[in-house]
């Protein structure tokens, strides 16, 4: 089970010739995932590294059967190549790309409306189901086959979540990265709705930043929704007013998306709140403790909770 | 990327909305010649800094004779405009506007700004302009208006009507306001805006709306194709924040005394909170980004061993792609190289994490090691305050 990459994935990726996009898509292959493809107008009809390049996303789909996308072209092109693998019946598309104008991402936006495609990112580290398929940038080594759903804003908190979990033996069941623009496919949300939803997933982490209200919205959901323990981060507690923090989405606005609010909200709804990012693991461990009455972890008989 | 008020004027103007006259100075001997330019006499120097509450701190003044106009533009160019906004070291003027004074019989608040939650450009409108917004969506939330424009068309008549209704305005300046509202909607897309505010929007005593003062913010991911906005992406930007972005890095400087080096933006940002939360100040936001070279990494302990607060630098790496050998080896060349002499603190972990430790222990460098992020910044935290 997991959610959104499993065996069944078969990728192409948009931008394959570039040096980031070969890298990570043989990255991904090592780490198990089905590649299929790649694409590159200028390139189609060759080869690359054994993957076959196709001139658009429709001739990738049709001769490979693609089913999912990773896209790494530059940004001024990303939206347009996110359209066109809507446009061409892909039900995936992960957008790897940083720096997506806004503008281009509300015209994506309407544009996926219309169509069934989900979008992840853009400006995200991508997806991972531990030991089965990776679609992303992600270090594959750090993932265990376990039971906690990560969803995360941040690329390296995502790493580090993952990172914890694995240390504590609960694993992971899929890690996704949504990404840290203020426009992006599939939100906190969504994502928590779908390990709601996955038998595999016993526990759900939630790493959020400031801006926006991502993080807000997903409390309120959780209070009502979710019975499975979540444990959660939000980074940014000590961020300056008005500062873009490396994130385009990342800034606080006035009196809204800080910290404090996103922490309150998610206490509010019972989920564990990590106060320093070194104990998203621990919180994860507790959390779960708490609702099984049982500890889960490695360190069972001398768990330090 | 902000605009300036007379940048911004300029593109309100040029896309044919009402602005009151007004011609750009950069120095007061100028003031004479530029004043024989313009029809106006009598008229107001307006501070150019990327700040509000200007008129308050001074940096808003009203003359009546060139004289007049040359002494003020004198006294501001070159002040530290301290105001509610801005820290308490104030932010630095270069240059002023010297704009048409007019009667405002009543101030209205306008602005477009994007809704992340509804994913949409938003319109809010207020009778109480002149005043903050945000105390008016505190105190009397019901005096602010939010309109949703329907994607990829043009402002509907239902729309415009609503806007005019809410702020009571009589037909002629109904119909004003319907024109306005569609100039700066198309003003807002066409040059990549997040954010454009009118405070106040005015009904001048021609009984006819102007827009007096103008913020503007342009998505900073759109700035490689609004360069003719004249807008400048460094303007806010301090020395060594715009030799970091020269090698891909963010940095932002803080008052603290704790120097940092992370990759990734929430890694950085969850450093930073650890600091605190351990009881210390970081002095700076620091993301090297996701495949810093040995010469990146080089210029970012340049960086920030610049900052002469800095007592302690903690760097703090998750090595994903960027193997932890290849980060110690750059630390290591780094820190020789550079001859710095301030506590190290590093936090690494990832990909062949052994072998980037023990490259760490055996360079015979005075560098203290941390197991997790918490243990650097709480190591990091009591060095300083030894």
């Amino acid at each position: 089970m997991a959610i959104l990459v499993d065996k069944n994935t078969r990728l192409i990726t948009q931008g394959i010739t570039g040096k980031a996009g070969l890298f990570h898509t043989l990255r991904c292959h090592e780490y198990g995932t089905n590649v299929v493809g790649g694409v590159n107008p200028k390139k189609a009809g060759s080869s690359i590294e054994g993957f076959p390049v196709f001139g658009n996303v429709k001739e990738a789909v049709t001769k490979t059967a693609a089913n999912t996308t990773m896209i790494f072209v530059p940004a001024p092109y990303a939206a347009d190549a996110i359209i066109e693998a809507a446009d061409a019946g892909i039900k995936l598309i992960v957008a790897i790309t940083e720096g997506i104008p806004v503008r281009d991402m509300l015209n994506v936006h309407q544009y996926l409306k219309k169509s069934d495609s989900i979008l992840i990112g853009p400006n995200c580290p991508g997806i991972t189901t531990a030991d089965v398929a990776k679609v992303g940038i992600a270090p594959g080594f750090i993932h265990k086959k376990g039971k906690i759903g990560i969803v995360s804003r941040s690329g390296t908190l995502t790493y580090e979540a993952v990172h914890q979990t694995t240390l504590t033996g609960l694993g992971q069941s899929t890690a996704v990265g949504i990404g840290g623009d203020p426009i992006h496919g599939l939100n906190h949300i969504d994502v928590i709705k779908m390990f709601n939803d996955d038998p595999e997933t016993e526990g759900i982490v939630l790493i959020g930043e400031i801006g926006g209200s991502d993080e807000e919205e997903a409390a309120e959901f959780i209070k009502s929704n979710v019975q499975k323990p979540v444990s959660a981060f939000i980074a940014g507690s000590s961020a300056p007013k008005g500062k873009r923090m490396g994130h385009a989405g990342a800034i606080i606005s006035g009196s809204k998306g800080t910290a404090e609010s996103k922490i309150k909200a998610l206490q509010d709804a019972g989920v564990m709140v990590a106060l320093t990012a070194a104990d998203i693991g621990h919180q994860m461990c507790l959390a779960l403790r708490e609702r099984t009455g049982k500890c889960h972890c490695n360190n069972a008989e001398d768990c330090r909770y | 990327m902000k605009l300036l008020e007379y940048q911004s004027k300029a593109l309100l103007r040029k896309a044919g909305l009402p602005v009151p006259d007004s011609i750009h100075v950069r120095k007061a001997g100028d003031v004479r010649e530029a004043l024989s330019k313009v029809s106006f006499t009598e008229g107001v120097v307006k501070a150019q800094a990327f700040t509000g509450g200007r008129g308050k701190a001074g940096g808003i003044k009203r003359y009546s004779t060139p004289e007049e106009a040359t002494k003020f533009t004198s006294e501001i160019i070159g002040m530290q405009l301290v105001t509610h906004q801005t820290g308490p070291e104030g932010v630095s003027v270069h240059s002023v506007l010297l704009e048409k004074a007019g009667n405002a019989l009543h101030e209205f608040y306008l602005a477009i700004l994007l809704d992340r939650a509804k994913v949409s450009p938003l319109i809010m409108i207020s009778p109480d302009g002149g005043v903050d917004i945000e105390e008016v969506a505190e105190k009397t939330p019901d005096r602010i208006l939010r309109l949703y424009p329907e994607f990829g068309k043009s402002l509907s008549e239902d729309l415009k009507t609503k806007a005019a209704d809410f702020l009571g305005l009589d037909n002629t300046l109904k119909e004003q306001l319907g024109d306005i509202l569609q100039k700066l909607y198309n003003v807002y897309l066409k040059y990549d805006a997040t954010l454009i505010e009118i405070n106040p929007l005015a009904i001048t005593d021609e009984n006819k709306l102007e827009l007096l003062d103008c913020k503007f913010d342009i998505d900073d991911n759109a700035v490689y194709r609004q360069k003719e906005t004249g807008g400048d992406p460094d303007a806010e930007k301090n020395e060594a924040e715009i030799e970091a972005s020269k090698f891909g890095m963010s940095y932002i400087s803080l008052d603290g005394n704790i120097g940092c080096m992370v990759n990734g933006a929430g890694l950085a940002m969850a450093t930073m909170d650890s600091i605190k939360h351990n009881g210390g100040e970081p002095a700076n936001f620091l993301d090297v980004g996701g495949s810093a070279t040995e010469e990146a990494v080089t210029k970012a302990f340049e960086i920030i061993s610049s900052d002469s607060k800095v007592e302690c630098i903690l760097v703090n790496i998750f090595g994903g792609i960027m193997k932890c050998d290849t980060i110690a080896n750059g630390i290591v060349a780094a820190v020789k190289s550079s001859g710095l002499k301030l506590p190290l603190v590093v936090r690494l972990e990832g990909t062949n994490v052994d072998i980037g430790k023990k490259i760490i222990d055996q360079s015979g460098l005075n560098i203290i090691s941390a197991n997790n992020l918490d243990d650097a910044a709480r190591k990091s935290v009591s060095v300083t305050q030894k």
